[in-house]
């Protein structure tokens, strides 16, 4: 008997740890893209203020379910939510921090940078309809690059994932045949390609496969020096991917306080933007007042503190403009 | 139990105990079957349950979704997988029972027990990063080479080799259960009284015959035991071959395509399914591998039961 005893008083006295702690922690959960940077925020965050913020990669769609369902502090999701669903599910919705997507090539002879594209090729590479490296389409992008006549290899994400949603976002966007074919999704029915599962898996099958094409999200693409496409935008110039050409999108992007928000960043209309980007988002529940000042404390002290941090981690900060229309919407809805 | 019930309360302790313990495991099952008939009930009054099973739609976009594809690939990298292992596993444990000198059968059963306790994502990472490439650079190829221009085997080796495919995950998942037939049949082989085995090597059998016509039938039941086991465990496999298999939603007849098995579509699209009908779809999915398993199970039981009874008499 005395050895339940001690074992009950040790489990109370646990829980009653457990329970302290739990005033000063903020429970988070949603999106995997932005995983990295959200727990080097949270990290630094501690430091200063001793706010222990929790974040599990789960998922966009499970972050929407848990917000939805009360059982976090806020939800994140790489997606944007329509207006409707917002008010449905009673939620505020604003972005955090950017990411984008860069289509990456194995060419032979062909470097980094070199190869140009436009939508229009784009959308036809992935649809099938251009087979060969040499095709006319492509090759009246590329004057002066001497492209093989080498079959075409199509990669895709194998898995659901915000990566191919901001892409066929974009594909559908620029490409009417794409939209009434395919559609846009976290996961679609691919028409061409095989499928890597995680951005490690396209860049490896791109990597090993000679004529190949695929696409990843930006900051894989730049820690891992994949062979990346120049993307003609909006504007009719041809942009490579960089912080420079991310943060025109996103400070040329039309993102509207009135919509909370929502808005896909493809073929933002800068002259210097690069045309498939995307915000990924927070979810906050409209009633639950206290806890999303908590939560809002912590963006703002991000937007304030945090952009190096972002930096390093090969995420696009939010621009200036942005941060100060978010905190406008802080405080019309009376979290800030 | 009325019996025990009588004796002390430390007896009787532990058998309410011990029911308990066999109980949960049948409320855990029959839990586990509601929350998926719930969680699916969406997706069944959309699609309906041959409508589901017979479609070979999947297209999140256009809300339309069909299982047929996915039962598609995971029967057919279970069966390919288990036409791989189990000669290999048969021939392992013939070896380490009736031929390998004594040294040798400590290290063998420890490998073969050691290949089990590695972890499928472990496997997974192996496929993708080691494995597919020898595929699609030396095996397939070979392959192609020799059989494409034979009638109809050729047609299960046509396309470009590109390592992600049908053969490349039935060799995963065949490396992964090639432990659970080794280990059990060895075990079964064990179980042949050595009288009966020296009796035969007494009037002259050789070990081959000793093998074919003692050892075999004397324990194919331990044997099959373990191919169920196996079976079981080829269909529920996920992270192994969600990195190799493509997760294409398309039936192909070359083993060269990629395809998709139920188990690897959850692993891929769960996360990020974002639509109500999408994540009631998968959780349909759920719901047709957990029946497709019982069935299976089932049925082996039964064979498993009837070989016994005869065998017995």
């Amino acid at each position: 008997m005395k050895v339940f005893l001690k074992l009950a008083l040790a489990l109370a006295l646990v829980f009653s740890f457990t329970h302290a702690d739990a005033a000063d922690m903020l429970n988070g959960a949603g999106a995997s893209f932005p995983y990295p940077v959200y727990s080097a925020w949270s990290y630094d965050y501690n430091k200063v203020t001793g706010v222990q913020l929790n974040y599990q990669s789960i998922g966009s769609g499970g972050g929407i379910k848990q917000i939805s369902a009360r059982t976090v502090a806020f939800g994140a999701s790489d997606a944007p939510l329509a207006p409707a669903q917002l008010k449905k599910d009673s939620l505020l919705q604003f972005p955090a921090v950017i990411g984008g997507v860069v289509p990456v090539v194995n060419v032979p002879g062909v470097k980094a940078g070199e190869l140009k594209l436009d939508s229009d090729a784009l959308c036809r590479i992935y649809l099938g309809d251009i087979k060969y490296w040499d095709d006319g389409r492509i090759k009246s992008l590329n004057a002066g690059l001497r492209l093989p006549h080498s079959e075409m290899t199509v990669v895709h994400r194998s898995d659901g994932s915000g990566t191919t949603a901001i892409f066929t976002t974009y594909l559908s966007e620029v490409c009417p045949v794409w939209k009434s074919k395919v559609g846009a999704g976290t996961s679609v029915n691919w028409p061409a390609g095989i499928g890597g599962k995680g951005n490690e898996g396209v860049a490896n099958y791109t990597k090993r496969t000679a004529g190949s094409i695929g696409y990843v999200e930006f900051a894989y693409a730049e820690q891992n020096k994949l062979a990346y496409a120049l993307l003609k935008n909006s504007a009719g110039n041809f942009v490579k991917p960089s912080f420079e050409t991310f943060e025109d999108a996103a400070a040329t992007g039309n993102f509207d306080p009135g919509k909370d928000f929502h808005l896909w960043l493809v073929n933002a209309p800068g002259k210097k933007a690069w045309p498939i980007a995307g915000a990924t988002f927070i979810l906050l529940a409209k009633e639950k007042t206290d806890s999303n000042k908590k939560v809002v404390k912590f963006f703002d002290w991000a937007f304030n503190h945090g952009d190096k941090k972002a930096k390093d981690l090969v995420y696009v900060p939010l621009p200036s403009s942005l941060k100060n229309k978010i905190r406008a919407y802080w405080k019309t809805h009376g979290i800030l | 139990m009325a019996r025990t019930a009588k004796k002390n309360p430390v007896d009787r302790f532990f058998s309410v105990m011990t029911a308990a313990a066999a109980f949960s495991v049948i409320v855990l099952i029959a839990g586990i079957l509601y929350v998926l008939v719930s969680e699916s009930s969406l997706a069944i009054g959309r699609f309906g349950v041959w409508r589901f099973l017979s479609s070979t739609d999947w297209d999140p976009v256009r809300q339309s979704f069909g299982a047929l594809t996915n039962i598609y690939g995971t029967v057919l990298t279970t069966v390919l997988s288990l036409a791989i292992a189990i000669p290999l596993a048969v021939g392992i444990a013939i070896f380490v029972t009736e031929i390998s000198p004594n040294f040798l059968k400590g290290p063998i059963g420890a490998a073969i027990e050691l290949l089990a306790a590695i972890p499928s994502i472990i496997y997974g990472m192996w496929g993708l990063f080691t494995l597919s490439p020898i595929m699609s650079t030396y095996i397939e190829p070979f392959l192609k080479k020799i059989f494409s221009g034979v009638p109809l085997i050729g047609i299960l080796f046509q396309g470009t080799p590109m390592g992600i495919d049908i053969l490349t995950a039935s060799v995963i998942l065949s490396i992964m259960i090639i432990p659970f037939t080794a280990s059990i049949s060895r075990d079964s082989f064990n179980l042949t009284p050595a009288v009966v085995k020296e009796s035969a090597y007494a009037i002259g059998a050789t070990r081959w015959e000793v093998v074919k016509n003692v050892v075999i039938p004397y324990s194919k039941l331990g044997v099959f035991g373990g191919v169920v086991l196996s079976l079981g465990r080829a269909l529920g496999e996920t992270m192994a071959v969600a990195f190799v298999l493509g997760n294409n939603h398309r039936i192909t007849t070359s083993l060269f395509d990629a395809a998709a098995t139920i188990t690897v579509t959850l692993a891929n699209e769960f996360a990020e399914a974002d639509s109500d009908v999408y994540l009631s779809s998968l959780f349909y999915l759920a719901l047709v591998l957990f029946v497709l398993s019982f069935i299976t199970l089932a049925v082996a039981k039964f064979f498993l039961l009837k070989a016994e009874r005869k065998y017995s008499r």
